[in-house]
């Protein structure tokens, strides 16, 4: 049974460097250098320079529109399509800047996937929303299908919930159910890195410990960056903070440093509350 | 918008506004009144209360006093009103008239049916003249022929023509515009098209006259110049617009979200329109269909110019052909009011104005039950 | 967390596939950094969008042969002459010919219509955006005939008009008012009823552009006038319909233009082939440009010699049918621009 899984999706690509076990020693995976994004006139970005490690979550944190949201989709070039956006600086995955014109953004995305805030299943079954994840894969045997979407529901939680109803609408499933349902879709085409956009924001408290037990399950194998306006969130299931004010990083540092001990008054203030 | 409950308004204004709901019914009243109205000239053929069968009883005039009021109505075709304003002088003499259309009727066999009635209207005849059963319609003869299987046909062949050409187009196009074209050329090209909107159906019929009808016949060389494969790319032409901009308010309309979530999971553009965009907007894209095919059955102009006007039965795209609406503008100047032939013609309004108001109907509850049943009710 | 299944234990064995991936890599792998190269040529994406730009450009290029061949032929007969002068002398000779009575039968029955639909137009859609609820079954009824009406066949209209205005209206009147009398004045074709016949056929184009300027006002500015003790009635006349003047315009503008080209609905009900003087009364006949059109095209002796004044009243009406287009698209664009900066 587990012999039709995952081990025979047909990945055409050229496999980067090994991942080590040890997790202390986690190479950077993701390499910001100085990078600026204008949209239009304003700048969202102001020369941001970090690095996300491997198998580690990174959350990113900040008030309302100070360009963590922005970074992020620059990380699989959502911003490609939107209009009248400037980017000075580089991105480089696993060694490869992003945005050279040998890269092809679509393969990009196969191997940076990204969670929505506001779960966006597609008007179909719930077994042909991952179904097409897959098939863009090149997957095509209705049993590895079936197969690979099982490993993806189990993996994502959500399994248990709708096992007797594969073939009902997405839409018919609570807020919380669907996000779950968009994770397990991102996570079947297996990408290395997660990119997660308040994934939790609008759902219940109840929901929300699921998804976030989910996110310290995914941390073992996936590289997860996930933005937050959630302290606590961040707090509880994070490796490494950014600290985020106004397009600038402000701090970037170990989450248990950054909540504890933070080098910067402006965070300081921000995660006690004093302000955003 | 505004207060529902406990809206107490003072009495100038509350006038004011029973008078706005009034003229708020005139849509519907428009509707009611148009239907009324072409079916009222309709009726009597519709219910076979007509007949211009020659060879009646011939009732003399001086047995005209033993008729009831009724037998002397029917006979003489008169409406209630119109017999009570007749003196007895006045009806003598419509007696002799038709006493005399009686000696005078053609001894052709055929003279003997009522064309006006609905086998007729519908089945094929063997006429006089003819080999085997035909369907004919020949209004202006001496037995006049009122079948209108010519005219149905022609005018389903036409709009099939032209929908089997502005469908694919206008579909094609309209994914183009919405889902594939970036953002700077969709600007001027969604106006650019519906361009084609503004042209007036007259200058496509012109258009199909002069310059389209000696194109196409030099391209595929058939016989009659004016047929119903010109006309039916001309209606084409009237018809994309209809479709295009119904498609793509259908194609932007859904979420954008969707085509988000599909890019992020690394699909091409094209994947996303192909198999997220497109599903989802089914219903809005059956509905411009629908749409594109009232306009076609309804079209006048174009195929007044371009389809030839030979109310023939033929299988043949390249055979002249004549549609309902053209038979209907070409022939009732020439008719008499109130005759047999101008009641034809308003039928055929009348049927015109049911299968597109069915049309129109259909294309509405389907779209109620296909958007249902993808929003999770399945 | 992963669900219970028979051995191995659940989280194990969802570990496994993932093992196994990751072993099959190894196997293979080299320490070659990230490559995010095109693996796919992507056929069936470059085919299919190619097609569907083909198929824009083919409209476009059908729109461009129609438009540029009447251009290219009728600008040469586009005299002042041509526009001012009527009809006296030879109708299908370009040099004798004029289309000035066409033109101004057009506009004439044009304003007329719109006399009659504005003001239904507008009341209706202020009926329909502030008055109704927006779920009664009622509503729906109305919303059904407008939708409906808009899709009635033109040449319907024509026997509506016919049917109805010329011979109920029109023939009740001259009973009423000319009892007796030979000639029928008001119950014949005539410039009044082709006018109210195309204000029954563009009613719903006035009625959906006047509800979405109505929609688009923000619902903060009724409350406000109400808030300030004025009557809901009051709101509207001084507030909502000034601001939706932009959108009653397009309306208005959108349905000439469409009037303006449509030549079926006036075949029996008011359009002439030929006529020595100009309309004078409401119950005159008239002469109009697209009529024209359709009887130089379809009545000419010598279509050879017809040619030049044919395309030349073609571009005529297009020039005029155009140009109401673009007015009313601009407005609309300056409209939804000044909305956009109310939100």
């Amino acid at each position: 049974m587990a012999d039709t899984g995952f081990a025979n999706l047909k990945f055409k690509t050229i496999v980067p460097a090994l991942p080590v076990e040890d997790p202390t020693r986690n190479t950077s995976l993701i390499v910001t250098d100085a990078l600026n994004l204008h949209y239009g006139e304003a700048q969202a970005l102001k020369s941001i320079s970090m690095s996300v490690r491997e198998r580690m979550v990174t959350a990113l944190i900040g008030p309302s529109g100070c360009g963590k949201s922005t970074l992020l989709r620059c990380f699989n070039r959502m911003n490609d399509l939107i209009d009248h956006v400037r980017i000075t600086g580089s991105v480089k995955i696993g060694g490869q800047d992003i945005h050279s014109r040998d890269v092809d953004a679509i393969e990009l995305r196969k191997r940076v996937g990204m969670v929505f805030q506001k779960s966006n299943p597609f008007p179909k079954t719930i077994h042909e929303n991952i179904a097409y994840a897959l098939r863009l894969h090149g997957m095509k045997e209705k049993a590895e299908l079936d197969e690979a979407v099982e490993q993806s529901l189990r993996n994502a939680a959500l399994w248990d919930e709708v096992k007797d109803r594969l073939y009902t609408s997405a839409l018919g499933l609570s807020g919380g159910q669907q996000q779950r349902l968009c994770i397990a879709r991102a996570i079947a085409i297996q990408p290395e890195i997660i990119l997660m956009d308040e994934p939790a924001s609008a759902l219940d408290p109840i929901a929300t410990g699921r998804v976030e037990d989910l996110i310290l399950d995914l941390k073992k194998d996936f590289t997860i960056v996930i933005v937050t306006h959630n302290m606590q969130q961040a707090a509880r299931i994070s490796d490494y903070t950014a600290f985020f004010y106004l397009g600038e990083l402000i701090e970037y540092d170990t989450t248990n440093k950054i909540f504890t001990n933070p080098a910067k008054k402006q965070t300081e203030d921000y995660v006690t509350g004093r302000f955003g | 918008m505004g207060l529902k409950r406990g809206h107490h308004a003072r009495p100038g204004e509350w006038i004011a506004e029973k008078f706005i709901f009034l003229v708020a019914l005139s849509a519907i009243v428009m509707i009611f009144l148009i239907f009324l109205f072409v079916a009222r000239e309709a009726l009597p053929v519709a219910f076979g209360k007509t007949s211009n069968s020659a060879v009646t009883k011939v009732i003399t005039p001086d047995q005209m006093d033993k008729m009831s009021q009724t037998e002397l109505m029917e006979y003489l075709e008169l409406t209630p009103k119109q017999l009570a304003e007749m003196d007895k002088a006045i009806l003598k003499e419509l007696m002799l008239v038709k006493a005399e259309a009686a000696a005078e009727a053609p001894k052709d066999k055929d003279a003997a049916l009522n064309t006006t009635s609905w086998p007729l209207m519908l089945k094929p005849h063997p006429w006089t003249g003819y080999d085997q059963p035909e369907y004919i319609w020949q209004p202006v003869s001496q037995i006049p022929k009122y079948n209108l299987v010519p005219l149905i046909i022609g005018s389903l062949k036409t709009t099939v023509i032209a929908l089997l050409f502005a469908v694919p187009l206008s579909l094609a196009a309209a994914i183009y515009v919405s889902q594939l074209a970036n953002p700077k050329t969709k600007e001027w090209l969604k106006p650019a098209i519906e361009l084609l909107a503004g042209i007036p159906s007259v200058v496509l019929g012109f258009f199909a006259l002069i310059v389209m009808a000696s194109l196409l016949q030099g391209l595929f060389g058939y016989q009659s110049r004016l047929n119903a494969f010109v006309a039916g790319i001309a209606l084409g032409l009237a018809v994309i617009p209809v479709v295009f901009s119904i498609a793509e308010d259908a194609l932007t309309s859904v979420p954008r979200t969707y085509t988000q979530a599909a890019l992020a999971l690394g699909s091409s553009k094209w994947q996303a329109a192909w198999k997220i965009v497109l599903p989802a907007a089914i219903p809005g894209v059956f509905a411009a269909v629908v749409l594109g095919f009232g306009r076609a059955i309804g079209e006048t102009m174009v195929v007044l110019m371009a389809s030839g006007n030979a109310s023939i039965v033929s299988g043949n795209l390249f055979d002249s052909t004549r549609t309902m609406t053209a038979t209907i503008a070409a022939e009732l100047a020439e008719t008499v009011f109130g005759g047999h032939h101008y009641r034809i013609l308003f039928l055929i309004g009348a049927l015109l104005f049911v299968v597109t108001f069915l049309s129109n109907m259909a294309g509405d509850v389907i779209i109620h039950r296909l958007k249902a049943k993808m929003e999770g009710k399945t | 967390m992963p669900a219970k299944s028979p051995p191995p234990e659940p989280a194990f064995e969802a570990q496994l596939g993932r093992r196994r991936r990751w072993k099959l890599l190894i196997a293979k792998q080299e320490t070659i950094p990230w490559s995010f190269q095109s693996t796919t040529f992507g056929l069936d994406s470059k085919v299919f969008t190619g097609l569907t730009a083909l198929a824009t450009v083919l409209i476009l290029a059908i729109l461009a042969v129609i438009l540029g061949n009447v251009l290219v032929s009728g600008l040469p007969g586009l005299s002042w002459r041509f526009l001012t002068s009527g009809t006296e002398k030879d109708m299908f000779d370009v040099n004798k010919a004029g289309v000035m009575p066409m033109i101004l039968g057009t506009a004439a029955r044009v304003i007329l219509m719109t006399i009659f639909v504005i003001p239904i137009g507008v009341i209706t859609a202020v009926y329909l955006t502030e008055y109704a609820h927006a779920t009664s079954a009622f509503t729906r009824v109305i919303r059904g005939a407008v939708n409906n009406l808009a899709g009635v066949p033109s040449i319907v209209f024509g026997l509506f008009g016919l049917g109805f205005f010329i011979n109920y209206v029109g023939g009740n009147m001259d009973a009423l008012f000319r009892p007796g009398a030979a000639e029928p004045v008001w119950g014949k074709p005539a410039i009044l009823w082709a006018s109210m016949t195309l204000a029954v056929m563009t009613l719903p184009v006035v009625i959906v552009a006047t509800e979405e300027s109505l929609r688009a006002i923000p619902p903060g500015l009724r409350e406000a006038s109400l808030a300030l003790g004025a009557t809901k009635l009051e709101t509207i006349i001084k507030i909502v319909l000034p601001q939706a003047l932009p959108g009653i315009l397009t309306g208005g503008i959108l349905a000439v233009s469409r009037a303006a080209g449509e030549v079926a609905p006036i075949l029996f009900t008011g359009a002439a082939y030929y006529m020595a003087t100009l309309p004078t009364h409401l119950y005159d006949q008239f002469m109009d440009l697209g009529y024209h059109v359709f009887i130089l095209s379809t009545q000419s002796p010598n279509i050879e010699k017809t040619r030049p004044i044919l395309y030349a009243t073609v571009l005529a009406l297009l020039l005029l049918t155009f140009t109401l287009n673009i007015v009313a698209i601009l407005v609309r664009a300056r409209m939804r621009k000044k909305m956009r900066a109310l939100h």
